[in-house]
């Protein structure tokens, strides 16, 4: 089975069989451990200079999104000044890792964040739901990329997954990695339409063996998002895909992540499960949009020594 | 065979916790002391933080129920403590004074939807404008309550009739939080008023320094270095303070001074006549 399954890494599944047979051959997630292990990883606590440093990286992590019929390029235009400097009050205050746009908003985001060293991600191949045909999702893709995207986060088909057409998604996402060229590709697995977690690690390794370079929770669109269970599911499969192939695989829990607190479990969780190599804005990321401003507010409770509030810092 | 004997009852004791958010939760910090041989929950500064989130939370919807529904709400806390009237007497509040509980809160409910007449203004103005000055609330205001159980109705009542919330520290912890499971059963919303038991010295700083308090009460604060000390910490974030008075009568007629000194003014110029 190895070697079938390396053979894939370079290029295409032999046959879709092999390749379901693979998904289905990974073990059983153990549903009541992997609860029980995220919550008592989330009962840590973090304080003093730990939690300044913790803070600091986690806002170093942050996909600063914006995904709003909504957008116009004026508010794209200030989220994209807002990640360079998310507290104007305090030079100290590192930038995020970066802005994340609709394909049509990348050009603006683009003009604001050149040469800055902040990153410019563009959701592509017909986001949220993922419901087009290919040919408009390389498409999208492509327009982003020229935009000067340099980070694409692409959806799966859930529906062809769920089906059971793993060699269509595996194909999509093949197609999608060619089409992004240099850009980073990030695979949104919408866990949250998965339904199950044995579901939620085959959709894993199908990513990650078709190439990602990321894999994300979810798009932030449906009533679930990222979880801390689902999250750990995921660094433990980047963990076992690097220890079997050498390649080494980022995670990004996105939807949900609203509160200092939260992220914090999560620096926790990576420590705990997959190390240092992880603790780090190249391997992994939070999709987040409100949860920057409690960051910069435990900051700045830190730095002055009283509780801040919201009615200083900006809404978006 | 020995008769068996009549079983004696266990008495159910009773630990005094905070009132934040609408729920009785124990201090964060695990920290309790006792009064009168009575387990209470002693506020650390995370319990005053927790209880400005709840107020805020609270804030705008409270702020924009009617004034008279705010008034139907205060009424019904007065039913509420004349139902408590036998468990107010047995902590030692006299039964005048929970009379005189009773009618501040009928008095104040009252008060809810007569308090922009007295406060606003339709102002005359050399110009083609309608000109309007309305009464806004403040928004959370932080309070350091006297120790009478009247007292810590005449601070909480003026402040919330308007639209504010508070977050108030107490420091006649089994009364306050029997006022508590009285705001808890009248249709108060959770997070409109927050009670934590403790030392005012201990989170008034909190409160005085925290940049999502718009307001300090300093009602109960006896130090008076101490309240300097406070309006020191509140100027950083241009806080309404609230100096402490020595020797108030909380039996006497209150007037709309408690009201008027936690709202705004809003301003308003509508062009007319075109």
């Amino acid at each position: 089975m190895t070697a079938t399954a390396t053979s894939r890494l370079s290029g295409r599944p032999d046959s879709p069989a092999d390749l379901r047979t693979f998904l289905h051959g990974l073990p059983g997630v153990d549903k009541v451990g992997i609860e029980a292990r995220a919550a008592a990883l989330g009962t840590r606590s973090v304080k003093t200079s730990s939690k300044a440093q913790a803070i600091d990286l986690a806002i170093r992590m942050v996909d600063l999104t914006t995904l709003e019929g909504a957008d116009t390029p004026g508010k794209v235009r200030a989220l994209s000044a807002k990640a360079l400097r998310p507290d104007p009050a305090d030079p100290t205050c590192p930038p995020v890792a970066a802005v994340c746009v609709y394909p049509a908003m990348v050009p603006t985001a683009a003009a604001v964040l050149a040469g800055s060293g902040v990153h410019l991600a563009s959701v592509a191949t017909a986001f949220p739901s993922g419901q087009a045909p290919l040919e408009v999702k390389l498409a999208d893709t492509r327009d982003a990329v020229a935009g000067g995207a340099d980070e694409i986060d692409m959806v799966i088909s859930r529906g062809a997954f769920l089906a059971g057409d793993y060699a269509k998604v595996f194909d999509e996402i093949v197609a999608v990695k060619e089409a992004s060229g240099p850009a980073h590709l990030k695979v949104i697995l919408e866990t949250g339409e998965l339904g199950t977690y044995d579901n939620v690690r085959r959709a894993s390794w199908l990513a990650m063996l078709a190439g990602a370079d990321f894999i994300k929770t979810s798009t932030g669109k449906v009533p679930v998002a990222a979880t801390p269970p689902v999250t750990l599911l995921m660094l433990e499969a980047v963990r076992d895909f690097r220890e079997r192939y050498g390649r080494q695989v980022g995670v990004k829990p996105a939807g949900g992540i609203r509160t200092t607190k939260d992220a914090i479990k999560y620096l926790v969780m990576i420590n705990e499960t997959v190390g240092d190599d992880w603790l780090s804005p190249d391997w992994f990321r939070f999709g987040a949009s409100s949860l920057l401003n409690d960051l910069l507010m435990q900051r700045t409770k830190l730095t002055t020594g009283h509780y801040a509030g919201p009615d200083y810092f900006t809404l978006d | 065979m020995p008769k068996s004997s009549t079983p004696t009852r266990l008495a159910v004791r009773k630990t005094y916790k905070l009132y934040v958010g609408g729920k009785f939760p124990r201090s964060e910090s695990g920290r309790t002391y006792l009064v009168d041989g009575d387990n209470v929950a002693l506020a650390s500064r995370k319990d005053a933080r927790d209880a400005v989130v709840a107020a805020r939370a609270a804030q705008p919807k409270w702020a924009g129920a009617t004034a008279y529904n705010r008034g139907q709400v205060l009424y019904r806390i007065a039913e509420m403590v004349e139902a408590r009237r036998a468990e107010f007497k047995a902590l030692g509040v006299s039964g005048a004074e929970v009379d005189a509980v009773t009618d501040r809160w009928v008095w104040y409910a009252g008060w809810s939807d007569k308090i922009a007449q007295v406060a606003g203004n339709a102002n005359p103005v050399a110009g083609p404008f309608f000109n309007i000055s309305a009464p806004e609330p403040t928004g959370v205001v932080g309070v350091v309550a006297p120790p009478s159980l009247l007292g810590l109705v005449s601070v909480i009542a003026p402040a919330v009739v308007t639209g504010n919330t508070v977050v108030v520290v107490a420091s006649n912890p089994q009364a306050a939080i029997t006022l508590a499971e009285v705001l808890a059963t009248s249709d108060v919303p959770g997070g409109v008023v927050n009670i934590l038991t403790g030392s005012g010295a201990e989170i008034a700083p909190w409160l005085a320094s925290h940049d999502d308090v718009n307001a300090l009460d300093l009602a109960g604060i006896e130090d008076a270095d101490l309240a300097t000390e406070l309006e020191r910490a509140a100027a950083g974030t241009l806080k309404r303070v609230l100096r402490p008075v020595s020797g108030v009568d909380y039996t006497e007629d209150p007037g709309t001074g408690a009201m008027t000194a936690l709202l705004e003014i809003k301003t308003v110029w509508h062009p007319k006549g075109f």
